[in-house]
């Protein structure tokens, strides 16, 4: 059984000039001890999609669809106890590692004061399982490091810091929005690479935001596109990143350096940018960017369909031969 | 599991002043301000009786022909108040227009030449900062001697220091800002790029300290002329008006009315001056970044 | 003659415990018609080095050389006129703008004269962006605005301190395009400081790379990326995740940056070296001048000779 399945998630904000749909429709399921990536540039939804499923939205939101999580459903799930399951079975990690650490407590104390209130331990027991856990995510020196305040750690120890406490009541579920986009690059590679493994030794499901598709492409399993509040192809990383099928998917691969492509080649930009959520175009949101849009693009909203091994909200499907 | 279920809404708190919420109180309060304006501009026209004039009819309550009937002396109390506008409001509007250009000027220098100038500039500013407003105020007034004129002085001599911080601030940070630095990378002088870069943008705060201040000033010198130290009888204040009012509590019009202009003449530029820095602060505008 | 030469520049930072030396002798320089990418992470000094080379930031030591004429720091004197031409593009669009000014406004800052509807048109927007505000525009736009402003002064080179980092992909292959299309048609230098190896890669013509304050290696970009002369330029290249869905983790680096207050003894990045040997730990490599136009700060390297091909344990023993 998946560990967590979004069916029909729909989200509006609130905004001065009137309610926006910033979530427009969007299915998924993340199985247990998998990586699932969420790829997409701004304005795709993608960080919105998960504070809707936390009940981290301003005021004067509208969420619609479900967001199956064990027996619940986290949309309508009541507020307590949806606080709760988040931070217990379900971890978040931001990206800025500065500012999700409250700066004036000791490390020890945040990880304690999490663990004693989540799973009832004494002082001794939570201390002991807080050394634990900065020793999983591989802090140097764990005992002394209760003791030292977040500013005492670079930015990628903060960030480890910020996953030992995600991690801390054993989660099945760890949501990390952009954890390493903050970092730089060699730390960032250490961050991945630990993610990788306390997954797989924590048998834990994994959702990871990103706009990188170099950080998806070595550490998901699975991959969804989003673009403008809608998922426009997902299926196996490997599938969806080497012989991506929908005209945005590969006009965004297109658009990266490629380690082994010619400096001359000018880098294939695709024109214009994405569009901004109350400014949604008709039909298929990418149509006016594509190179293959038909008529039927410009009034009808494809849906995602099953093609293969993957799913794809793309009738035109271009590249289908290849 | 196929069932899409309800749509869920997360509920306003009952009680938030959001965006939203100011508007009404903007509008009330650019209504009111104009409303008092237009009566100090149109007193003779629209005051019933000579404010000076004294009749027969001594502490009568509020009546057809007194609508806020009539003080000790017999004078009319409305057309008091009317004329009362004439004094505070533009008192007021001309003071805070000193200040304010004293006040900023002082700050632009002291943050444009820092060092010894800033020092000794803000010092200046911190002394007094160091009292508070009205006691201040009392003691300038009472040396310069009574009246309107010198009460208005003393309240200039308060008030120029919270402009000088604010521009000083601002002209300080936005001196440090990329686009200030872009400007002097392409040969802009620096009192180029303090006229065209950052005087704008410190106008902005600056007008809103002001139409605060106004409220302010206003109750200011009815305070001080409600202490004897203002406007002098037989001159209609609001202030010297209420302190009249405090003399004979049983005639309750006497002070209630006057009262109640300074009240609502204060409370119009308070929420003009708070949607003004809605307007100009961009932090405090709700915006809702989807991503 | 380079137009734009740094020399053993050196730049402190007074803070709270004293000095911090953020430079600690880098030099660079950049002719005209060339793109030098500077690369490094956190803590490096490049962004600090950048400004050094425009004049925002004063120099403890070394020289700073524009054109022959040493670039004097920006004080609250006017800058020299023959300085203008030296320009530099600020990393946040958002920041480097005036929003109370129009766009037309702060173009004609630096145009004396230049056709501003020319200058835009030259960064492909429209000629009506003159009468609008910057918060109209896209990050990726704004930073065309920038840049215009920058060609306003008519410059020869152009210093961009990570123009390319708060933008979406498609903006970014946008204005890398533009980066190199301005390079060669107006024959400016572009010194381009970025932290995206893989952009460094396909837009300069040749990389210098940053550790703690100094430089440890140099190159053109082709031969640097295949047969990198440096450990760290090595793990920086090892470090860079590819977008082809291999599924393969980058390697990282053991250990942190240290503290640049106290920078270790012998070569800085001695402690996390994989290669490191006795000498390492007690005398620090000069960049040393290799054939090819290369030079490395590493003990492996002989001067004057070809760069030797490190022993490449990088990647077997990725730690976390």
């Amino acid at each position: 059984m998946s560990t967590l399945a979004v069916e029909g998630l729909r989200v509006r904000l609130p905004t001065p000039a009137g309610e926006v749909t910033v979530v427009d429709g969007v299915d998924y399921e993340v199985q247990p001890a998998e990586v699932f990536g969420i790829a997409g540039e701004s304005g795709s939804g993608k960080t919105v999609s998960m504070l809707a499923l936390l009940g981290l939205l301003p005021e004067g939101s509208a969420v619609e669809g479900s967001a199956r999580f064990g027996n619940d459903d986290l949309i309508t799930m009541p507020r307590r106890r949806l606080r709760s399951i988040s931070g217990r079975d379900i971890a978040m990690v931001f990206q800025d590692p500065f500012t999700s650490l409250h700066p004036m407590l000791s490390v020890g104390k945040q990880l304690t004061e999490h663990v004693r209130l989540h799973l009832g331990l004494d002082r001794r027991g939570a201390e002991e399982r807080a050394i634990e856990l900065l020793a999983d995510v591989r802090i140097p020196d764990p005992r002394a490091a209760l003791r030292r305040f977040p500013h005492q750690f670079s930015g990628g120890m903060r960030q480890r810091i910020a996953i030992a406490i995600a991690l801390a009541c054993r989660p099945r579920l760890l949501i990390a929005d952009e954890p390493t986009t903050a970092l730089d690059v060699t730390v960032q590679a250490g961050i991945l690479r630990l993610l990788d493994r306390l997954r797989r030794e924590h048998e834990l499901a994994v959702v990871l935001i990103t706009h990188d598709l170099g950080v998806l492409s070595s550490v998901a399993d699975r991959v969804s596109i989003f673009y403008a509040g809608r998922v426009v192809e997902s299926g196996n990383r490997a599938d969806v990143l080497q012989r991506p099928r929908h005209p945005y998917t590969r006009a965004l691969l297109d658009a990266l350096p490629h380690p082994e492509a010619p400096k001359e080649q000018d880098l294939v930009a695709i024109g214009g940018a994405p569009p901004s959520p109350g400014r949604i175009p008709p039909g298929c949101a990418f149509h006016p960017r594509c190179a293959y849009a038909v008529d039927e693009c410009r009034s009808v909203v494809p849906p995602l369909v099953p093609v293969g091994d993957r799913r794809l909200a793309c009738p035109v499907d271009p590249f289908a031969d290849e | 599991m196929t069932q899409v279920a309800a749509e869920v809404r997360i509920p306003r708190r009952r009680f938030s002043l959001g965006a939203a919420w100011r508007q009404p109180l903007a509008i009330a309060g650019l209504v009111i301000a104009a409303i008092w304006i237009l009566v100090a501009i149109f007193a003779p026209l629209i005051a019933p009786h000579d404010p000076l004039a004294q009749t027969f009819t001594p502490a009568k309550g509020p009546s057809w022909d007194h609508l806020f009937g009539t003080d000790e002396l017999g004078r009319d109390v409305f057309s008091r108040v009317i004329a009362g506008s004439r004094v505070s409001l533009p008192i007021a509007l001309v003071l805070v227009a000193l200040a304010m250009t004293i006040g900023s000027t002082v700050g632009a220098l002291a943050g444009y030449f820092r060092g010894v100038t800033d020092g000794a500039l803000m010092r200046v500013a911190d002394l007094v900062f160091a009292f508070p407003a009205i006691i201040l105020a009392m003691v300038v007034a009472a040396v310069l001697g009574k009246g309107l004129f010198n009460a208005a002085l003393a309240i200039v001599v308060v008030a120029w220091p919270s402009y000088a911080r604010v521009s000083r601030g601002l002209v300080l940070q936005v001196g440090e800002s990329e686009y200030v630095q872009s400007a002097r990378l392409l040969g802009a002088s620096s009192r180029r790029t303090l006229f065209r870069d950052v005087l704008p943008n410190v106008a902005g705060p600056i007008f809103v300290l002001a139409t605060l201040d106004l409220a302010s000033a206003i109750l200011l010198l009815s305070g001080l002329s409600f202490l004897g130290l203002g406007a002098q009888p037989p001159k209609a204040e609001w202030g010297s008006m209420v302190a009249e009012g405090t003399q004979y509590f049983q005639w309750w019009w006497i002070g209630t009315f006057p009262g109640l202009a300074i009240f609502t003449v204060v409370l119009a530029f308070n929420f003009l001056g708070d949607s003004l820095r809605d307007v100009f602060d961009p932090r405090t505008v709700r915006r809702v970044e989807p991503e | 003659m380079s137009a734009l030469e740094l020399s053993d520049v050196v730049v402190d930072y007074h803070g709270r415990g004293g000095h911090v030396r953020a430079v600690a002798g880098a030099s660079i320089s950049v002719e005209r018609g060339t793109i030098v990418g500077l690369v490094g992470e956190s803590g490096c000094g490049k962004s600090t080095l950048a400004r050094a080379a425009v004049g925002l930031v004063e120099t403890a030591g070394g020289t700073v050389l524009f054109e022959g004429r040493p670039v004097t720091s920006l004080g609250r004197r006017t800058r020299p006129a023959e300085l203008v031409r030296l320009q530099l593009v600020f990393q946040n669009p958002y920041s480097s703008l005036n929003p109370r000014r129009t766009v037309g406004s702060q173009l004609a800052d630096g145009a004396r004269g230049a056709n501003v509807a020319e200058l835009l048109e030259r960064v492909g927007l429209p000629s009506n962006a003159i009468r609008r505000y910057p918060h109209e525009f896209s990050g990726g736009q704004r930073q065309r605005i920038a840049i215009a402003r920058a060609l306003a002064a008519n410059p020869s080179v152009i210093v961009l301190d990570e123009p390319l980092a708060s933008l979406d992909a498609s903006a970014q292959a946008q204005l890398a395009n533009l980066l190199k299309r301005l390079s060669r048609e107006l024959e400016v230098g572009l010194l381009l400081i970025s932290h995206d190896l893989a952009i460094v890669r396909h837009v300069a013509d040749e990389v210098s790379v940053m550790y703690l304050g100094r430089m440890v290696e140099t190159a053109p970009t082709l031969p640097l990326w295949e047969h990198p002369a440096h450990p760290y330029s090595e793990a920086l290249i090892a470090a860079v995740p590819r977008a082809d869905g291999g599924g393969v983790l980058p390697d990282s680096l053991p250990g942190e940056v240290p503290d640049p207050s106290h920078p270790p003894t012998g070569c800085r990045f001695h402690p996390r070296c994989p290669y490191a040997f006795d000498r390492c730990t007690v005398e620090e490599p000069p960049l040393l001048e290799l054939s090819g136009g290369r030079a490395s700060a590493c003990w492996l390297q002989t001067e004057g000779r070809a760069p030797a091909p490190l022993p490449n344990l990088v990647g077997t023993e990725s730690v976390e």
